[in-house]
């Protein structure tokens, strides 16, 4: 090392950005452990929270219907976002093309709301989980193909050549050599996918119609913030950011090796 | 293969996604960008009559202030996330080889999980019973709580907070890609730290940091849930007038236009970026 007291500065700063990171998540952790559920005393070790949270139908439900809406939109955008992939991998280069694969992951969530709003409203269609699946299908696949294209790009493709020389079929060819290559990026992608889709909020909003039959687990948890801090919302937060922690490793597993 | 297979196979690979995106994406787009062009209906629809009052409105001293004001906040969260995240990102990335993996994945860990959630935090942190409030009073700092909530100092922490993993990762990328041995041949031709940093380090990694910058003032200009959470109920940047237009005023015109003001904007943001960076690199390429 050049200069030790630089680099020990630096990592100084480094602690407290972690510092900055994992504080307010570990905050929220300790509390919904805490017994009188205050973050301003601890007053003993108690899952009565947790318990609370089992017992509330209102909590319950809305993790059925997220569980419904990200499983079957992360189905939707897996099969339609992989294949977009291979065929995009297959083009020449287009601007269009990169543009509106693009979009979707950085188009802001309140416009993309609206837009479909209006669009459903337009056509009169009813509202309900089925809109909300069908809207969040439209970030996944591309986040999906993003994934997916990441893995291609990383793919020797004489293989498929050599397959085909020595007489395979060109579906022989995908189910024998490409599908495996890529399947732990469609796996991540589709991991990728259903994680969004469980933390998407102001889109479920806007499409999910009014009544509280198609309230999502977000929406669930936006309304109990707007409510009031009560003590449940932090074993609700806890078990949710297990819940993703835990997929996104998964993800990182899957996908190593190929994205930094 | 033959001409025709090569077309079916191409319709049948891109045409469900760009189907897909095409329809719930673009025409809805689309049809939001029409209703920018017309009158609010008496009863809050559509009146088709073709108008572009609603874009002249945008510029009503009262809604420009809260563009200019969403820019200002986006542009403080991207400064700050700049001046924290570079310093991290240049650790990690001239660190050792097989730490910069696991120290990258920490930092991009909990931008990942719930941001409801990670907003959250903060109100429980920041109100005035919180715990920011009740360590400052107890080490008798503070007499009387700080309003640390509900304003715009709030806000920045919580865009900050959300969006710094972001420009770490950026900033990372574009450090990590850069030769070691210039740093090195700056130092050997007796260059001090700082400036070998300033002259060489810094402009190389420029395209790392018009890329950060520009995506976390792209993704905090744009947010509704943290003005909404942190921010205390007022109107206080554009992603919650878009939302207070369409659920409650009921101006759907009116909102419709305000979100392609936003997304014009952005697209300014994201060519100039690209721009840049292709400047950069020609420039990189002649040197």
């Amino acid at each position: 090392m050049r200069h030790p007291i630089e680099r020990r500065l630096l990592a100084g700063h480094l602690g407290l950005v972690y510092l900055f990171l994992y504080g307010p998540i570990l905050v929220l952790i300790v509390l919904s452990f805490n017994k009188s559920g205050l973050p301003t005393a601890w007053t003993g070790f108690s899952l009565e929270w947790y318990g609370r949270m089992l017992r509330n139908q209102a909590i319950l439900s809305s993790v059925g219907n997220t569980l419904i809406v990200a499983s079957v939109s992360t189905l939707i955008a897996t099969s339609i976002g992989t294949l977009l992939a291979l065929g995009i991998d297959r083009l020449r280069p287009s601007a269009l093309l990169e543009g509106i694969v693009f979009v979707p992951m950085i188009i802001p969530d309140i416009v993309l709301a609206i837009a479909l709003l209006s669009f459903f409203t337009l056509l009169n269609v009813t509202l309900g989980l089925h809109s909300i699946i069908l809207s969040h299908a439209v970030f996944n696949i591309a986040f999906v193909c993003a994934v997916v294209r990441t893995r291609l790009r990383h793919f020797d493709k004489s293989i498929i050549e050599a397959s085909i020389d020595l007489g395979a079929s060109e579906f022989r060819t995908f189910r024998r050599i490409t599908l495996p290559v890529i399947f732990p990026g469609v796996l991540a992608g589709a991991l990728l996918a259903f994680t969004l889709s469980v933390d998407e909020f102001i889109i479920a909003y806007f499409t999910s119609g009014a009544g509280s039959a198609s309230t999502t687990f977000p929406m669930q948890i936006y309304a109990m913030i707007r409510f009031g801090v009560t003590p449940e919302i932090n074993a609700v937060a806890t078990f949710v950011l297990g819940f993703s922690f835990l997929l996104i490793l998964l993800s990182q597993r899957l996908n190593r090796g190929v994205t930094p | 293969m033959t001409k025709t297979g090569e077309l079916v196979q191409r319709l049948v690979l891109l045409g469900p996604g760009l189907g897909w995106l095409a329809l719930f994406l673009v025409v809805p787009c689309g049809v939001i960008f029409a209703y920018s062009f017309f009158l609010r209906g008496i009863y809050g629809g559509i009146d088709y009559v073709f108008t572009l009052e609603n874009y002249a409105r945008a510029f009503d001293p009262l809604y420009l202030s809260i563009f200019l004001n969403s820019a200002k906040i986006a542009a403080l969260t991207t400064a700050l996330a700049l001046l924290v995240g570079y310093p991290a990102a240049y650790l990690i990335a001239t660190g050792p080889r097989h730490r910069q993996v696991p120290l990258l994945i920490l930092v991009m860990l909990p931008f990942w999980s719930n941001y409801l959630i990670r907003t959250y935090a903060w109100i429980v942190l920041l109100n005035r019973e919180g715990l920011i409030n009740r360590a400052l009073v107890d080490i008798g700092l503070i007499e009387t709580p700080l309003p640390l909530l509900y304003n715009e100092f709030a806000i920045v922490t919580g865009l900050l907070y959300g969006y710094l993993p972001f420009m770490v990762l950026a900033l990372y990328s574009s450090i990590s890609r850069l030769n070691p041995e210039i740093r090195e041949a700056s130092a050997d031709l007796g260059a001090p730290g700082w400036r070998t940093f300033l002259r060489v380090t810094l402009p190389l990694t420029l395209p790392g940091i018009a890329a950060g910058s520009v995506f976390v003032f792209v993704l905090s200009i744009g947010n509704f849930i943290t003005p909404d959470l942190l921010g205390g109920g007022r109107t206080v940047m554009v992603g919650n007038l878009i939302y207070d237009q369409f659920l409650s005023a009921r101006d759907w015109p009116f909102g419709a236009s305000l979100a392609f003001l936003l997304i014009g904007l952005m697209m300014l943001l994201l060519f100039a970026q690209a721009w840049a960076v292709n400047r950069a690199q020609g420039e990189r390429a002649r040197a």
